[in-house]
């Protein structure tokens, strides 16, 4: 019997304790004498605290403990920035909780600590503290103008780097280009919605402790957390039990990660924090945040000679983890998937007093996608082609593969051709633009308007040595472990951290798969340093093309030795069996074999190994990439907006993705669906706003809106597969493409929508009132808010309810 | 939700709720639900020292035919109203605008009554309310029941007319008769989300045209506010679309909408105009 694990839709196994939520999320979990954790957050986007005064909240019932920037100053260190993508890069100290000044809404101040939480949060409102209002910096264009209020006054200036990559003759391609395409686009700021908001609990055993928090990455957490607090890491274990989604914003080293474990060592209890959603909007690292000036010179055929692209990259107040490097994710990407002569980067961190960014689904490459997708719709436009045609003129031919780009990256395998020629077929395109023809014909109220976007993208973040170059400061390996245990059964230990993915699942369907054991027999450990004990984590669409390659790895490891094992038992020769379906026999007499349980019980009695042989069946593989992967596809999507409201409606939405090989289906299918929920959002729904004064005034989901199920089209998903050729599995990574592609498609549309009407772009989001303003040809007034704005529910302001 | 701390009373009978609402004084809310006031309280906008939850004030769930008017009890949850027979007959200007009230759990949960006592204008019901000329029905311990037409109902931004004291039980809604066409125009950036203009609209048709037409706007000023220079001029006019769009463009005169991150005041006031000709073609065309 074969097993064919590999490719099979199974649900996910661990969906059911997950959506139930009986399970061990971190809020869930209890060890007697908990203390609560609540945070006094800044009210003011840029403040020097003259004092805070603690004593009445101290004597509020059941408050064990009130502690000020000024009590942990000696003990919390600076957070950690990994990544210093230049020499002279500005890194401004990050206390976890502010001493002297505080530079964002929403910055810690103070904290309470309680016997419950009602007494955490009452006790919050008696402190109080005097802030010396400082000048707010929002706006990074501003800021970088000479005598601009600063950010940082030790720093002299608002700029954080600049960075930059050239290949090619840019000169020669721009001069006397016959044509050039030039624009602003403004990637406007998000925030990372995980379903679970950010928890921690932290639990003391003498020298030791737990740390239990809602995280993507509890390997990194561990280091540096011991790197931070001083505690020495063999001392601490970090568990990342059941995590409620990420989508970037756990790839963090939070201040209340630190300030709770340093709560934990100082009283001695367990401490627990669990953030509130408009808690979480405002300090969650944010996402995207740039002003993009990009430049495109083509000849008349529509042949791309060259592209310049200048960022300005929003920093918010202080650098995290990785806030400079992921501007610089985009830098490989602004070529897409096409041919040009020369192309120049150049990105100019800046600081604001807003909220820090960092990653955020898909990373600096839906920014980049976005950028040459509208680009390359421009260019049809203004030559007359259709946009399928530009593309195909420009895009790399499936022959060419591999193929290095202009941004330096060599793209291993690809067919631009199959997954575009299919989601042509599937979306109708012909039968659409005829409908387009019609509505501009009869004048239609409501416009039909068509978007493309032919996207790669890279990832299965990375090869060590190429995160080397990029000055980041670790590596991008992973680690799996498989262990075949005496009865047979498998245990699968991975260092890659799930959180929503659906690793329990896809990971033992590649272990049975590999081994030939059921599905049942194996279990999947993970998110735990003290079972998972070496692991780089989950982020960068990394999981399957870095982590799965590991555990297919350590899986033929594993029936090497077996093998080994087998020819022994079996007195013969282990080149002459063979292994199928799970055991092993003699090549050509099939009667005559063991099977892996049988080899294993042996492995583990030990009582006849061959000479030098370790007892007990287990392998271990640690797997660095030589390459990143490159998924790519072709997206789709058919807007009707109606004229006189500036309502958009996405009628047709095509998917057609090409991720290499497929583990599961159902769940490739899951994170497409997920992830053009969020590029949609990108486009149509999510901002985050902040007025004049450096208030974010969508601090609940009444005002940052969220798409759901109700607000989207059906999907039309469909898959091409071309297998990556840098790994043995083939497999590429889906975590992030359908957020990386989606949304250009729909801003393509919208504007391809409303050309006749002169109209040739509209900020993001494409609010009902932005697509109306450009109709009035007002322009709609750029990121911030309307004059007026205010957050709310429904309506503006608190007041009085039934 | 870690709400301030208040006392609480779950009351089983009207004279009972009226007592603790009482006793409660100046600063008690009524529990109606919550879907307005719960996230006031886990914001911590809302300190009330007592909640007088009505939640098991069977009485008030009831939807009664009083001949010329349906009386909605105040407790009947938006799933019940949508739903109820009589209101889909009497009153299918509340059935369809109950209906794109937020979504069904909120519409499990949420009632009729909390969500006009709300008294917020960018709910959906206060306009639909006055555009039926509904009558609410209050009552307190101390002065029994009084009855007030929705006009007055609604005072301010999210200030009703009730005193401290008063319970709001019911609305007493006269049945449209033959004739009449209804629609709610609700304009929305996603599905949860509050209406950044809504148009309720009921229209009678005769021989000669439209005979009564009532347009009340969700989201235009502090209160539900009606077009009465759209109601005005169209009365006597063909029921066409054109006729609609021309009286529409007078549906934002008198109002004063608000601006903010979903709309600015000027673009409320062309979604007014806007949305009510496509609410008057609806109506008069159902």
């Amino acid at each position: 019997m074969t097993v064919q694990e590999i490719g099979t839709p199974r649900r996910r196994v661990e969906d059911a304790r997950l959506v139930t939520g009986r399970t061990r999320w971190t809020d869930n979990m209890q060890p007697p004498g908990t203390l609560y954790v609540a945070f006094l957050r800044s009210p003011m986007a840029h403040a020097r605290i003259n004092s805070v005064n603690v004593s009445a909240a101290k004597s509020r019932p059941n408050v064990v403990a009130v502690l000020t920037g000024a009590d942990f100053a000696d003990e919390q260190g600076s957070l950690p920035c990994a990544w210093p993508v230049t020499e002279d890069m500005k890194h401004p100290a990050h206390p976890p909780m502010a001493v002297d000044e505080v530079r964002y809404v929403g910055e810690p101040v103070a904290c309470v600590v309680a016997r419950d939480r009602y007494a955490a949060a009452d006790a919050l409102e008696a402190i109080d503290v005097d802030y010396e209002p400082l000048p707010a910096v929002v706006d990074m264009e501003e800021a970088l103008k000479e005598g601009s209020p600063l950010v940082h006054e030790d720093l002299g200036t608002n700029k954080c780097y600049t960075w930059v990559f050239e290949n090619g003759d840019l000169d020669a391609a721009m001069r006397d280009a016959p044509v050039v395409i030039e624009r602003r686009y403004v990637q406007q700021r998000l925030i990372p919605t995980a379903m679970e908001p950010r928890a921690v609990l932290c639990v003391p055993e003498g020298d030791d402790f737990t740390v239990y928090s809602a995280t993507q990455i509890p390997h990194i957490l561990r280091l540096m957390l011991a790197t931070v607090t001083g505690i020495p890491e063999h001392r601490l274990r970090v568990v990342a039990p059941d995590v409620g989604g990420g989508f970037g914003s756990k790839l963090q080293v939070y201040g209340e990660e630190v300030l709770c474990l340093l709560l934990a060592r100082r009283l001695g209890r367990p401490v627990k924090w669990t953030e509130s959603r408009s808690e979480g909007n405002m300090a969650v690292h944010h996402g995207r945040d740039q002003i993009q000036r990009l430049r495109l010179a083509a000849d008349r055929d529509g042949r791309i000679r060259g592209l310049k692209v200048d960022l300005l990259a929003d920093m918010g107040a202080y650098l995290m983890l990785v806030t400079p490097g992921i501007p610089l994710l985009g830098a490989f990407m602004f070529n897409g998937i096409y041919k040009m002569d020369a192309y120049s980067f150049t990105c100019t961190g800046v600081f604001t007093t807003k909220t820090p960014t960092d990653a955020y689904r898909g990373a600096g490459r839906p920014e980049a996608t976005f950028a040459i997708e509208r680009l390359m719709d421009e260019l049809a436009a203004e030559l007359g082609l259709d946009p399928i045609e530009v593309r195909r003129r420009n895009w790399i031919r499936h022959e060419e593969f591999p193929y290095e780009t202009v941004a330096g990256l060599t793209y291993d395998s690809g067919h631009y051709e199959a997954a575009t020629d299919k989601a042509l077929q599937l979306f109708e395109y012909d039968k659409l633009r005829a409908e387009q023809a019609d509505r501009r014909e009869r004048r239609d109220p409501v416009q039909l308007g068509i978007g493309v976007s032919t996207y790669t993208e890279m990832c299965g973040l990375a090869p060590s040595r190429v995160l080397g170059s990029l000055s980041y400061g670790a590596g991008g390996w992973e680690h799996a472990s498989v262990r075949v245990l005496p009865s047979g059964k498998v245990e699968v230990v991975t260092g890659s951290s799930a959180h929503g993915q659906g690793h329990e699942t896809a990971w033992a369907q590649i272990a049975a798969d590999r081994l030939g054991v059921p599905f049942e027999d194996v279990k999947v450990l993970h998110g735990d340093t003290a079972v998972s004990p070496k692991g780089m984590d989950t982020y960068g669409s990394r999981s399957l093309a870095v982590g799965g390659v590991a555990l297919y790895g350590a899986c033929d490891k594993v029936i090497d030795k077996a093998r080994k094992v087998a020819a022994h038992l079996l007195e013969a020769d282990e080149n002459d069996l063979e292994f199928s379906g799970g055991r092993f026999h003699v090549k050509g007499v099939a009667e005559q074999g063991r099977t892996l349980q049988e080899v294993a019980a042996a492995a583990f009695a030990a009582h006849d190994l061959p000479e030098g042989l370790e007892p007990s069946l287990d392998a271990e593989v640690t797997y660095d990439p030589d390459n990143f992967s490159f998924p790519h596809g072709t997206h789709l999507c058919a807007a009707e907006v109606d004229t006189e409201t500036g309502m958009v409606r996405l009628r047709t939405y095509v998917a057609v993705d090409d991720v290499g090989k497929v583990v599961n289906p159902l769940i490739v299918e899951g994170q497409v669906h997920g992830g053009l929920a969020q590029g949609i959002a990108q486009a149509l729904y999510e901002e985050a706003v902040y007025d004049a004064e450096g208030n974010l005034t969508t601090t609940t989901m009444a005002d940052y809106l969220v798409p759901s199920a109700a607000d989207l089209p059906e999907f039309t998903t469909d898959r091409t597969e071309t297998p990556a050729t840098s790994n043995p599995l083939g497999v590429k990574g889906v975590g992030e493409a359908g957020t990386i592609a989606s949304t250009p498609a729909v801003v393509n549309a919208i504007v391809d929508a409303l050309r006749p009407y002169g109209v040739r772009d509209v900020p993001m989001p494409c609010t009902p009132e932005r697509v109306w303003r450009a109709l009035q040809g007002d322009g709609a007034p750029e990121g911030g808010p309307q004059p007026g704005a205010a957050g709310g529910l429904g309506s503006v302001q608190g007041g009085d309810a039934q | 939700m870690i709400p301030a701390a208040f006392d609480y009373a779950r009351p089983t009978t009207v004279e009972e709720a009226c007592a603790a609402l009482a006793d409660a004084g100046e600063d008690a809310k009524v529990l109606a639900g919550g879907q307005s006031l719960m996230p006031l309280l886990r914001l911590r906008l809302a300190y009330p020292d007592a909640l007088i939850d009505l939640d098991r004030v069977e009485a008030l769930r009831e939807i009664r035919d009083e001949g010329d008017a349906l009386f909605i009890g105040a407790m009947a949850t938006h799933h019940q109203v949508m739903r109820d027979p009589l209101v889909r007959e009497h009153a299918p200007l509340i059935a369809k605008a109950t209906a794109t009230v937020a979504d069904p759990a909120v519409r499990h949960r949420g009632t009729f009554g909390g969500a006009l006592a709300h008294a917020d204008p960018a709910g959906d019901l206060p306009a639909v309310a006055l555009a039926l000329d509904a009558e609410f029905a209050a009552v307190s311990a101390e002065r029994g029941e009084r009855r007030m037409p929705a006009a007055e109902f609604f005072v301010d931004w999210m200030t009703s007319a009730l005193e401290p004291d008063e319970i709001l039980v019911g609305v007493r809604v006269p049945k449209l008769g033959a004739g009449w066409g209804v629609h709610y125009e609700k304009f929305h950036r996603t599905a949860q989300a509050w209406a950044i203009v809504g148009v309720a609209c009921a229209v009678r048709r005769g021989q000669d045209g439209v005979e009564e037409a009532r347009v009340a706007l969700t989201n235009m000023g502090p209160t539900p506010v009606r077009a009465t220079e759209v109601e005005r001029s169209l009365q006597g006019r063909a029921a066409s679309e054109d006729a609609f769009k021309e009286a529409a463009q007078r549906a934002a005169e008198g109002t004063s909408p608000p601006g903010d991150l979903h709309g600015s005041s000027e673009y409320r006031a062309h979604l007014a105009r806007v949305l009510t000709a496509r609410a008057l073609t609806a109506a008069a065309a159902g």
